[in-house]
């Protein structure tokens, strides 16, 4: 489990995260959101040591994260963040590779090799092992990059926004590979995410964060709803029940479908790749 | 494929080492005879050794620069290091007199160049780099400020000071392998050599530092620290290089992306040991010219650049077809 008691972080003047405390826990995928600037990213950054908060304390497994061995706490969290254009020659192999640097720093073991291979696989990436991680499109690149954090091989994944500049079939690739993680392998994952349907449809729970403070962190069935949205995001939303799914409608703004009113037609629900069920 | 990229390698290394050893030999016997022998051969040995060894270290540091502030076309010496040590010649010349710096002993020079240079960088880290808030690009951008000062008030001196004593003074402002103090040689070479090697010991560290910051940390590294040692190593091995034969940093970037596009690689372990066979034989073919067809004419770094120049506008060409 991680504990959030009381963090506190500002940019000069500018309060981003408000004496922020709550907890995250194990077993399950958590997804943040909340409006640009809302202080998630922040909040993620503290919690994997990217970032130093003003006050208050992140603890992993009952120990304050500070006070883990830096190479121990790599065996137990990991974290993906955004801008990850290398300009290294480097292939999709050697990239998953360092995954095991934790463990092996460096000198890779028969343990160590076949992590990385059942990581590459785990990805479906076998048949881009050889490829330099430039010639990759962008999916395959946040793929290969994902496949390196599984071969960290931690209890803990945090990923920053990893639906960034992805369309739709590979946004839904990424996160029913995270859906998997979770599943099979009992990980805990942790995004930073801006579409709210796909928060909603894969996630377990929602943290929204709303000025630098924690507005709810629930199941998704309690934080999907008009109401709680529209405190989130200061908008009007209509939430749909589709097949099981909370799926938010707020395209068009003075919309006035009625909450419980069916649709019909089939419209573009892209964000399940199969009818499945948590 | 793995194999393949493997004899690859090391047939490079091995054209590679072929090509560093003859431009040694041919730099070392060119004209040699039984009656000169005894004259040109200590001398070109001791050059060849200021060579290797400057060589390797512009070759090192550049690249564990370029690794640490995960930019490719950054040298040491944006950290100002060889204004900093231009100004201080030129800072002794002005105020005593340019005799006092050919007069000063060699081994004080180097001592209190070496020194002031190293404190310099050891200020720019602990004073920047290490508050919370700052990064790695403030200390460089700090540096760079500092490096244009010192160069300003250098060239500011340099017009106010007798044409005489300035002809004295450029001698420093040059690298020149020309003549290199045998003890000081010796001294450098155990400061440059185990900088070096503790870096090629900790290659695999590099790798990681160069997939960034935030890679790095997550993959165990403890950022700050690792990066405080290898700045102040580089600055170190440059603060050594310089005071044994002048300002030299001009030829990192050209051996390292050299060395980049020939391995194909980011293993550090295979891009130093490239660059640094490079960078000797460059130099060493540099010397060669320049002693033997320019007659002492021009200046390796003259040289050095020109091939430089050349090799960027080429890749500029290729770059652009694409």
């Amino acid at each position: 489990m991680i504990e959030i008691q009381n963090i506190s972080k500002s940019y000069d003047q500018n309060k981003v995260l408000d004496h922020v405390s709550t907890e995250i826990p194990k077993g399950c995928i958590t997804a943040f959101i909340g409006p640009n600037g809302a202080g998630k990213s922040t909040l993620l950054s503290i919690i994997t040591r990217m970032n130093k908060a003003d006050s208050g304390q992140v603890l992993v497994d009952g120990i304050e994260v500070g006070k883990y061995d830096t190479n121990e706490l790599a065996q137990k969290i990991s974290v993906l963040r955004q801008n990850n254009n290398l300009q290294l020659r480097i292939t999709v192999k050697e990239l998953v590779s360092f995954g095991r640097y934790p463990y092996s720093k460096g000198r890779l073991q028969e343990e160590d090799k076949r992590v990385v291979q059942d990581s590459i696989h785990y990805m479906g990436l076998e048949s881009l092992n050889d490829r330099y991680i430039d010639e990759l499109s962008g999916g395959e690149q946040q793929r290969a990059f994902i496949a390196m954090v599984v071969a960290q091989d931690t209890d803990y994944i945090f990923l920053d926004e990893p639906l960034n500049n992805l369309d739709m079939k590979h946004s839904v690739e990424i996160m029913s590979m995270l859906r998997r993680l979770c599943k099979e392998r009992g990980k805990t994952v942790v995004i930073v995410i801006h579409d709210i349907n796909f928060a909603s449809c894969y996630s377990d729970r929602i943290l929204a964060i709303r000025d630098g403070k924690i507005f709810i962190n629930d199941t998704v069935d309690a934080v999907i709803t008009p109401a709680v949205l529209k405190d989130v995001y200061n908008m009007d939303f209509q939430v749909y029940d589709i097949d099981g799914d909370r799926i938010s409608v707020y395209y068009k703004s003075g919309h006035s479908h009625h909450h419980h009113h069916h649709h019909k037609h089939n419209s573009a629900v892209v964000y399940r790749s199969k009818p499945e069920h948590k | 494929m793995e194999q393949r990229i493997k004899k690859r390698t090391v047939i490079l290394f091995i054209v590679f080492m072929i090509t560093t050893l003859s431009a040694v030999l041919l730099f070392l016997v060119w004209g040699l005879n039984e009656r000169n022998i005894d004259y040109n051969l200590p001398r070109r040995l001791v050059k060849v050794a200021a060579i290797s060894l400057t060589g390797c270290a512009i070759a090192t540091s550049s690249l564990v620069f370029q690794t640490v502030t995960n930019n490719r076309i950054l040298t040491p010496s944006v950290m100002g290091l060889d204004s900093l040590f231009l100004f201080m010649q030129t800072l002794v010349a002005f105020l005593f007199g340019a005799d006092t710096l050919a007069m000063t002993g060699k081994y004080l020079d180097f001592t209190v160049s070496c020194a002031l240079m190293v404190g310099f960088s050891l200020i720019l880290c602990t004073v920047i780099f290490n508050k919370p808030g700052r990064n790695l690009f403030v200390l460089v951008l700090v540096g760079m400020v500092c490096g244009s000062l010192f160069s300003s008030l250098s060239s500011f001196m340099q017009t106010l000071i007798d044409p005489n004593e300035y002809l004295i003074l450029q001698g420093k402002m040059f690298a020149s392998f020309n003549n290199v103090n045998t003890s000081l040689l010796f001294v450098s070479t155990i400061l440059i050599g185990l900088s070096l090697i503790f870096v090629l010991h900790t290659h695999r560290k590099l790798d990681v530092l160069s997939l960034g910051r935030e890679n790095s940390i997550n993959l165990g590294i403890h950022y700050n620290g690792t990066v405080t040692v290898y700045l102040l190593l580089i600055s170190l091995v440059v603060a050594v290089s310089t005071a044994l034969v002048g300002p030299i940093n001009f030829l990192g970037v050209m051996v390292v992306n050299l060395s980049r596009q020939i391995f194909k690689t980011y293993r550090h372990l295979h891009l130093a040991l490239g660059a640094s066979l490079l960078s000797v034989t460059v130099l060493v073919g540099g010397q060669f010219f320049v002693e033997r067809v320019f007659h002492f004419n021009t200046t390796v770094s003259v040289l050095a650049n020109f091939v430089g120049g050349i090799y960027f506008i080429a890749l500029l060409l290729k770059e652009r077809r694409i």
